[in-house]
């Protein structure tokens, strides 16, 4: 450590206090949730703060998960820094509201923890849910443990707040993976948080007030191209957000020693021939895999996606540029399609590149160590022999 | 991108006009006995139109230029101090 970083307070939490921890830390005034497995240990958390007195801030029980977010977005319209948390069934069930939040461009935090979505009734991980928003709107970041979940929820407030970005931020954490999943994290001081992040400014972008200034969000727009230009402009913001990232995870680093990605991060990428590419918790089995198998001699790097949306294409490419082979990882199933990551970064590989999407560990089960050694190994191996492949989907599913 | 151009695209800005002129057909109107009324201005709270000002004095006045006759006012009055009454009959 050669910088001059903050003191911080070493704690162990399971994922989701982490969460209500960023949550206190970030002073937020308006928190509104309907609780699910296996978000429920948040609101559980902040609710006991408030009572507490550890937070000052309103925590509004409504009678289901559309509420939940139209409250919070009403907070936000009214000038509070707001915050909600949900899961598959709740987060589908607020689908509209995604819309709503994002396209009325609130700055707005929610945590998804992920989780199957039924039928069968499941309650295990799987991204199927994160990602079936990223049309919306919504910045979408994945953690992969438990330090990570407070940093990206905590640092959510600055980028969502941003003038150059001001969208919502969704922050997903892998369903009791890291959920509900004690890890040691530090956690910086309140003074330290406060300095990072200011009171939010609730005249940005606009502000509804009784007595204030008679306004209107969301009529009917008097010509049609109305819609194309906000989309345009929605665009051109996601675009930004790729560098109010940067720069937020880079004074974030300045406070804490931790540097991030930004969007994304690639271990032993260097000198790798073969790049295996995934995002969530799992990715830390991958890399004990990666290095089990470097120590086998083969040479392969982990490209781990930490924000799908602004979708980091360029960091991508040039994570991917003149590799033999690209291996993805889905977590998640795109019906009629194949996975999700593999779909979207199929394009950004050349022909002469071979590529293989997986769909793995969908339902929730887990895929070991070994397990993933194995397909990393058999993909290489075939690689080698017979030239580039181009599989988009394959499914691994382990007999048991 | 500056949130002023937001605002501007996003946001539109009610004012009095042509409009929302209600014209000749409302078929109920909204009209308050005073002697009732304890101004606590749940139907200026209420009215989707907005058209219900509450005054300095803690009136209350419905402007009949807007006023689509919906009845919310009236029912939501926790003493009944508005009466819908048919047009024409006022």
């Amino acid at each position: 450590m050669t910088q001059a970083v903050a003191r911080q307070v070493r704690k162990v939490l399971v994922g989701d206090h982490a969460v209500a921890e960023a949550v206190r830390l970030a002073r937020v005034q308006v928190i509104s949730a309907y609780p699910i497995t296996p978000q429920t240990l948040i609101v559980e958390r902040i609710s006991e703060m408030i009572s507490k007195g550890e937070l000052k801030a309103d925590f509004i029980r409504v009678e289901s998960e559309f509420a939940a977010l139209a409250t919070v977005y009403g907070a936000a319209a009214g000038g509070a820094r707001a915050f909600t948390a949900t899961s598959s069934h709740g987060l589908f069930y607020m689908y509209e509201m995604l819309w709503w939040a994002a396209a009325s461009r609130l700055p707005l935090v929610m945590a998804v923890v992920t989780r199957v979505v039924g039928p069968p009734w499941n309650i295990h991980n799987e991204h199927s849910d994160l990602l079936a928003i990223r049309d919306s709107g919504w910045v979408i970041g994945m953690a992969q443990n438990v330090q990570e979940v407070f940093d990206m929820t905590l640092t959510a407030f600055r980028i969502s707040e941003d003038e150059r970005v001001l969208l919502p931020v969704a922050v997903g954490l892998d369903g009791f993976i890291l959920s509900h999943t004690a890890e040691p994290l530090d956690v910086p001081s309140q003074e330290d948080v406060d300095s990072f992040l200011p009171p939010r400014n609730p005249r940005i972008p606009y502000v509804v007030e009784p007595n204030g200034e008679a306004i209107t969000m969301g009529n009917l727009p008097k010509d049609d191209v109305y819609h194309a230009i906000l989309k345009e402009l929605m665009d051109e913001s996601m675009e930004n957000a790729k560098k109010v990232i940067a720069e937020v995870y880079g004074e974030y680093g300045k406070l804490t020693g931790r540097n991030y990605g930004p969007l994304t991060e690639c271990y032993r990428c260097g000198d790798a021939k073969y790049i295996v590419i995934s995002m969530g918790a799992w990715t830390g089995d991958i890399l004990n895999a990666v290095n089990r198998l470097r120590n086998e001699g083969y040479p392969v790097g982990v490209l781990r996606i930490r924000y799908l949306r602004p979708f980091p294409d360029e960091e991508i490419s040039s994570w991917i540029n003149g590799v033999k082979g690209v291996l993805v990882f889905d977590r998640d199933y795109s019906a009629g399609y194949g996975g999700v990551l593999a779909g979207e970064i199929m394009g950004l590989v050349p022909h002469n590149v071979s590529f293989k999407g997986v769909i793995a560990g969908v339902g929730g089960f887990d895929v070991s160590v070994d397990e993933f050694a194995e397909l990393i190994r058999d993909f290489i191996d075939k690689t080698e022999r017979d030239g580039p492949m181009r599989v988009r989907k394959s499914w691994y599913i382990p007999r048991r | 991108m500056a949130a002023d151009k937001l605002r501007g695209l996003l946001l539109s800005f009610p004012r009095a006009g042509a409009g929302g002129n209600t014209g000749t057909w409302r078929v109920y109107r909204p009209v308050i006995n005073y002697a009732k009324c304890t101004k606590c201005g749940l139907c200026w709270l209420y009215c989707p139109e907005n058209v219900i000002d509450w005054l300095e004095d803690k009136n209350v006045r419905i402007d009949y230029t807007y006023c689509k006759g919906c009845g919310i006012c009236a029912d939501v009055c926790p003493v009944k101090a508005i009466d819908m009454v048919k047009e024409g009959e006022v």
